[in-house]
């Protein structure tokens, strides 16, 4: 896809090319912000700016034929994995155009072609899925690899246990990746999880880690290490990311909560470790890259948004012969009437 | 033509689709040793990388043959007693059912879910229900429900070459029943009904288990009362033949549906809603249904024979419907036969 394309004017510096897709989603997420609160959008967005080191850290290991899993904040798994974001947008603005043809829309991002199996906004469905896909890879005998990304909150779901046991017994390719970002929804995730997350996974014998994501460089070494091992036949991995959401749990709770659910301190605290931020000075500080040419990449890819913007704001919305094809078939017969 | 048990033959459509598919997977808990016949010997015949057995995870499970039948992979996972679906079912409701339709069309998921369902045998409410009723509502699922091994054979063939989920259920104490089969390789069409007994004054549907119970009812109806009934075997509720229920009251002029399910919402209902939507002109009674009553299946016998559905109460039902006296010299009757 064009993406690539592109980034093969970095591709000779991995350092800068993270940035890159880091600041991808960065920029996009920002313009959603933007159309959310401009009534541009369908309905309510997830937003992932602040844990844009973990999709990048991992997805980098990744090509187009291992598949992914991922969440109801799936718009940054879906940049990181090489989806085009002229289809994402298209997707969130419901547009036909979208890879989904707007019948799945800002939950439900999928682009097959490029092995990503789908946002989802059942907690911890992904999963299972993920597992599926790793027992194809499994049966096919390729080096094949499949990654669930979840939340905290999905620790908490039977699924994560359950298919942890599987993985573990089957030795399947799967790499398991937890992103704590410190609430589900609105509940601390301490008052709602028991215990270590990642010590879940240890107690059944999967190898597991918890590591700084916001640290891209920490989470790449990290995930290169667990996607390694899937290539190899040497089993799931999980690895537990402590992040925090920028944002609220959904652009429209501004419009609902009735009182704070953290606090002003916390929020600058975490800002003051935005993954893009630290990650920018380390590249000034260890001379990657001037100002300049951050900036140069900053204006490259602002623009690859907006264009994106451009193009599905005035795409056409579907069409009702659309739904057409599924009025047989899985359905049944069926009419609207 | 060869004679085989129901579970036989379900056991005989997997071999051959496995056989003519190397890409299948099937996997279940204790498939190895099957509990109900269905699966045994896969394993040993397959393998143990395409039979697997698994955990107790029914929501994993489910979610998983999505991730295997997403990427390319033709999949059949046994639930065991179709009380389970329950417990894995958002894999089959918010997954299975939903993303081939969310995802615009970029895939299809080719799983086949097989369960065993049905009362009558003191198993208890949490091993004894018909839950085909509420998968109808799912809107993207097809369903199998044979009454013969032949079709038992016939229709998990097509369910698992068709690409799309589909759900199979095997009447539990139907497995032991014999039936000829057709020989060699053959499908049965989803969305065709088969007329079982062919008849004049009423129709009966009847899902599943339910056929054995509607022509046993028929036969004493002929002998007892000169009452004809057809007795009409959907043989899929997804998609259902519409067709061939319109035909069929076109000819009697009533509708029976029998469901062991409970009634309300059910397969049964939806059969009556839509006789009374498209073929409110063709009826010459109100539409009846023998089902559950809306309750949990009780454990002990004589309460368990009670809920369940017999051929007492699908007669009592016709006698109901038909009133005897006028049928024999009725218009209806006579124009029946003078339009043969």
């Amino acid at each position: 896809m064009d993406m690539q394309a592109q980034d093969i004017t970095i591709s000779d510096n991995r350092t800068l090319s993270l940035y890159e897709r880091m600041l991808l989603i960065r920029r996009a997420e920002e313009r959603l912000v933007q159309a959310f609160k401009e009534g541009a959008l369908p309905g309510n967005v997830h937003l992932y700016i602040g844990e844009e080191a973990i999709a990048v850290g991992v997805c980098t290991h990744l090509t187009e034929r291992d598949w992914i899993t991922s969440t109801h904040r799936g718009h940054g798994h879906f940049l990181a994995k090489g989806g085009n974001p002229a289809a994402l947008f298209a997707e969130i603005y419901g547009r036909g155009s979208g890879p989904c043809r707007g019948f799945g829309g800002t939950m439900h991002v999928a682009d097959f072609s490029m092995g990503i199996l789908g946002a989802n906004g059942i907690v911890g469905a992904g999963i299972p899925i993920a597992a599926g896909a790793a027992l194809s890879a499994q049966l096919e005998g390729g080096d094949r690899v499949a990654v669930a990304f979840f939340g905290d909150g999905a620790a908490n779901r039977g699924v994560f246990l359950e298919a942890l046991n599987i993985a573990a017994l089957w030795r399947l390719p799967l790499v398991l990746v937890c992103e704590n970002n410190g609430y589900c929804e609105f509940s601390p995730t301490e008052t709602v999880t028991a215990g270590a997350i990642h010590a879940r996974a240890a107690a059944i014998g999967i190898p597991a880690v918890a590591i700084d994501g916001n640290d891209v460089e920490a989470v790449f070494d990290c995930a290169g290490a667990a996607v390694a091992r899937a290539r190899a036949s040497g089993g799931p991995s999980l690895i537990e990311a402590r992040t925090y959401r920028l944002r609220g749990h959904a652009e429209a709770e501004v419009y609902w909560l009735s009182e704070n659910y953290r606090t002003d301190e916390e929020v600058v605290r975490w800002q003051e470790r935005d993954p893009l931020a630290l990650f920018v000075a380390k590249l000034q500080r260890d001379g990657v890259a001037n100002a300049a040419q951050l900036a140069a990449i900053d204006a490259a890819v602002t623009k690859r948004i907006a264009d994106a913007v451009e193009i599905a704001a005035h795409a056409a919305t579907p069409a009702a012969d659309m739904l057409q094809p599924f009025l047989s078939g899985a359905a049944g017969t069926t009419e609207i009437r | 033509m060869a004679t085989r048990r129901f579970i036989q033959a379900v056991n005989e459509a997997l071999i051959e689709e496995m056989e003519r598919n190397p890409r299948i997977v099937l996997f279940g808990e204790d498939v190895k040793i099957s509990m109900f016949g269905d699966t045994k010997g896969l394993a040993a015949r397959f393998g143990a990388s395409r039979v697997r057995n698994t955990p107790i995870a029914e929501e994993t499970l489910a979610g998983m043959a999505v991730g295997v039948a997403a990427t390319g992979r033709p999949v059949i996972v046994h639930m065991m007693f179709s009380n389970f679906l329950y417990a894995g079912f958002d894999g089959i409701a918010n997954q299975m059912t939903k993303l081939p339709f969310m995802t615009g069309g970029q895939i299809k998921l080719p799983i086949t879910m097989l369960c065993a369902y049905g009362g009558g045998t003191s198993t208890a409410a949490q091993h004894s229900d018909t839950p085909y009723g509420m998968l109808m509502n799912l809107g993207g699922i097809n369903i199998a429900v044979p009454a013969t091994p032949a079709d038992a054979k016939g229709l998990l063939k097509a369910g698992i070459r068709s690409g799309y989920p589909t759900a199979f259920f095997e009447a539990r104490t139907r497995g032991g029943e014999q039936g000829d089969i057709p020989d060699g390789d053959y499908v049965t069409a989803f969305g065709t009904a088969r007329i079982a007994r062919p008849g004049r004054d009423v129709t009966i549907v009847a899902i599943g288990a339910m056929v054995k119970l509607a022509l046993q009812a028929a036969e004493t109806l002929a002998k007892e009362a000169n009452i004809d009934a057809e007795v009409l075997d959907p043989r899929t509720l997804v998609p259902f033949d519409e067709a061939a229920l319109l035909s069929s009251i076109n000819k009697t002029g009533r509708l029976l549906v029998v469901d062991e399910a409970r009634d309300r919402c059910s397969a049964a209902s939806h059969i009556a809603a839509i006789a009374a939507d498209r073929g409110f002109h063709l009826l010459r009674a109100p539409v009846r249904r023998v089902t559950a009553p809306n309750i949990p299946m009780p454990y002990a016998p004589a309460l368990e024979q009670l809920v369940y559905p017999s051929t007492a109460r699908i007669i009592a039902a016709v006698r109901r419907l038909i009133k005897v006296d006028d049928i024999a010299a009725s218009d209806h009757r006579a124009g029946a036969e003078t339009s043969r």
